[in-house]
């Protein structure tokens, strides 16, 4: 039951390294054109594949890479592939599996051996629910969701080149634009403070901010907020396709809580929910319910905690 | 050139009830995914812009698409193309994409393929890439804007750290995300015409070629069990007493 692991950022390769070994395998790792990620990760203890400055292989074209790996997993006796479950690897999996006919599972959130299958979980239903489910053909493809095993941490890692034959490249690449980097990681926050629709204007973001800070919390928010509006950036997404947090604390302002939010919440410890709407469905899945205006409410929180 | 848009019918998830923890679909009614508006949208700004023909549906599902595709019919959607069958409705991406692509290969003329990055209730993301496959097509995951130039797109791939601009060659895959567009309400005009746009409806038999077997098995799929507090507070004063007698703040 070999493994091969890929992803195209080091720090979700070394978690799917810690992601192997809860299925106890010790993985390879296929690194492509990145001579830093393959450094960083032979130093963590991997066993790194690496093709190198292989400019023909273009990290945009999924059907080349997917090409890749398949050959790659072919040559050195890998019948599972784990792949991370950002973007590029869930667009990725599919692909190769429908290449290697292999089963498939994206957004797994954990994995463990069970009667000597590999029982993953992942939510299903937008959220509502949460499947176990495990491949049944010999070749599979995993993506395991970020932030889901903590990264490996080993020594005594090695470097190979790696040669293969390649397919040529069909897609090229124009213009990159870097976004602007968050800081700020709402998965790690001990305390949450986030804002839904309900919130009236970007203007009304300071005192968010203020109460944010006055109790030692960050700001997250809904997907309509980042992705429709743009009021803040798309890393303080809070649910299904943004990411997945378990505060001490999380006060959700002037959100609805549909299942596609609620399950990125659902493990905090305390939940506040300030909603105008008496049967929001926030309600249902907070220990605090306060039905009120939330401009006000946070004004006045602002007042009382000085 | 046409556009086609795959588009899955869902329970609408908001009407789902949980009894001992298990999902109970009893007179939900059946819609589209939010993200394949989005895709349906996208396909319909491109016939208006003259860059298409023809933007036709493609779904596969329960004999109620036929009822359900009228939604996308009015907002946009010239002609639809339906594969029908009983078990379709939550087959698994494997055999939805091998359906789906068989129902591309008997569409004439498809310049371009779109989907949702996601559907509504599996989120798999893993449809449009298998067809991609299948078809030999090259893809662009995850589009928040898309150009077409002659028999090429121009698309803008939106990563967590970073937007690519990437132009292939079409026939090709795109998936969009959901800040793409806003997809238009229809009004009640289209609504009343969408009846009347024109459909193909095939058995799923019908096609050649369709590998069944199941690669998954679902051991178990359960709500997270939940036990909160639900105190409803008079008033700000007496949400910041509790919190801080919980020493939260
Ligand atoms: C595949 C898929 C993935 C998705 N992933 C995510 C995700 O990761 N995260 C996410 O958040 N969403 C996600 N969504 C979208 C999700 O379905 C909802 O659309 C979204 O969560 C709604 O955001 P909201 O609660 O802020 O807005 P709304 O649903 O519009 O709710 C606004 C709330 O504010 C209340 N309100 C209005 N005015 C006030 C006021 N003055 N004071 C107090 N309360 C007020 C209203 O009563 C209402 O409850 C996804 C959807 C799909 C289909
Ligand atoms: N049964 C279906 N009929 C039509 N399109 C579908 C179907 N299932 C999935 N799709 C499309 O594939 C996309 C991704 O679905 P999924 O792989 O399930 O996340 C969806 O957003 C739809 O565009």
């Amino acid at each position: 039951m070999a493994v091969l692991i890929f992803s195209d950022k080091a720090n979700l390769a070394l978690e799917l390294l810690t992601a192997a070994e809860a299925i106890g395998e010790k993985a390879k790792i296929l690194v492509i054109n990145d001579d830093e990620q393959a450094e960083i990760l032979a130093h963590a203890g991997a066993e790194v594949y690496k093709i190198n400055n292989n400019n023909d292989v273009v990290l945009a074209d999924t059907a080349q890479i997917a090409a890749v790996v398949k050959e790659a997993a072919c040559k050195l006796g890998a019948d599972i592939v784990l792949l991370s479950s950002n973007r590029r690897g869930k667009e990725l999996a599919g692909r190769l599996a429908q290449k290697m006919g292999a089963g498939c599972l994206t957004d797994v959130s954990s994995m463990e051996i069970n009667g000597g299958r590999i029982e993953c979980k992942r939510n299903a239903l937008g959220g509502a629910t949460v499947a176990t489910q495990y491949i049944n053909t010999d070749k599979k493809v995993i993506a395991v969701a970020p932030r889901s095993f903590a990264p490996y941490a080993g020594s005594g890692g090695k470097v190979e080149e790696l040669a293969l034959d390649l397919p040529a490249a069909a897609v090229k690449v124009l213009e990159v634009k870097a976004k602007e980097t968050d800081t700020v990681d709402i998965a790690a926050a001990d305390k949450l403070v986030a804002v839904g629709q309900g919130l009236n204007s970007k203007e009304d973001l300071p005192m968010i901010e203020e109460l944010a800070k006055k109790i030692g919390a960050e700001v997250a928010c809904s997907k309509p907020l980042a992705t429709d509006k743009k009021w803040l950036p798309e890393e303080r997404v809070i649910g299904l396709s943004g990411k997945i947090c378990k505060p001490e604390l999380a006060i959700l302002l002037g959100i609805s809580g549909q299942v596609q939010f609620t399950v990125g919440i659902r493990d905090a410890k305390v939940i506040v929910a300030i909603n105008t709407d008496e049967n929001a469905n926030i309600n249902a899945m907070a220990d605090y319910i306060l039905t009120a205006d939330l401009h006000e409410a946070v004004k006045e929180m602002n007042k009382l905690l000085g | 050139m046409n556009v086609v848009v795959a588009m899955k019918q869902i329970p609408d998830l908001q009407q789902i009830r949980i009894k001992n923890r298990q999902p109970v679909f009893d007179d939900v009614p059946l819609t589209f995914g939010t993200i394949d508006k989005n895709a349906l949208e996208a396909g319909v700004m491109l016939k208006e812009n003259n860059l298409a023909e023809k933007v036709i549906v493609l779904a596969a599902g329960s004999e109620d698409l036929e009822d359900t595709v009228k939604e996308a019919l009015a907002a946009g959607g010239d002609e639809a193309f339906l594969i029908v069958g009983d078990d379709l409705n939550g087959a698994e991406s494997s055999i939805i994409a091998q359906v789906l692509a068989a129902g591309v290969k008997k569409i004439d003329d498809v310049g371009l393929l779109l989907l949702g990055e996601g559907s509504g209730d599996n989120y798999s993301g893993q449809v449009g890439s298998r067809i991609a496959e299948i078809l030999g097509w090259p893809q662009v995951g995850y589009a928040g804007a898309i150009k077409l130039e002659g028999n090429k797109a121009i698309v803008t791939r939106v990563l967590e750290d970073a937007e690519e601009v990437v132009e292939v060659a079409l026939p090709a895959v795109i998936t969009v995300v959901s800040g793409i567009n806003e997809p238009r309400i229809p009004s009640v005009t289209q609504i009343l015409k969408a009846g009347k746009k024109p459909k193909e409806v095939i058995e799923e038999d019908e096609l050649d070629g369709i590998n069944k077997e199941a690669l998954i098995t679902t051991v178990s799929n359960l709500a997270p069990e939940s036990d909160r507090k639900r105190i409803v507070v008079k008033n700000v004063a007496e949400l910041v007493d509790k919190l801080r007698s919980e020493n939260m703040i």
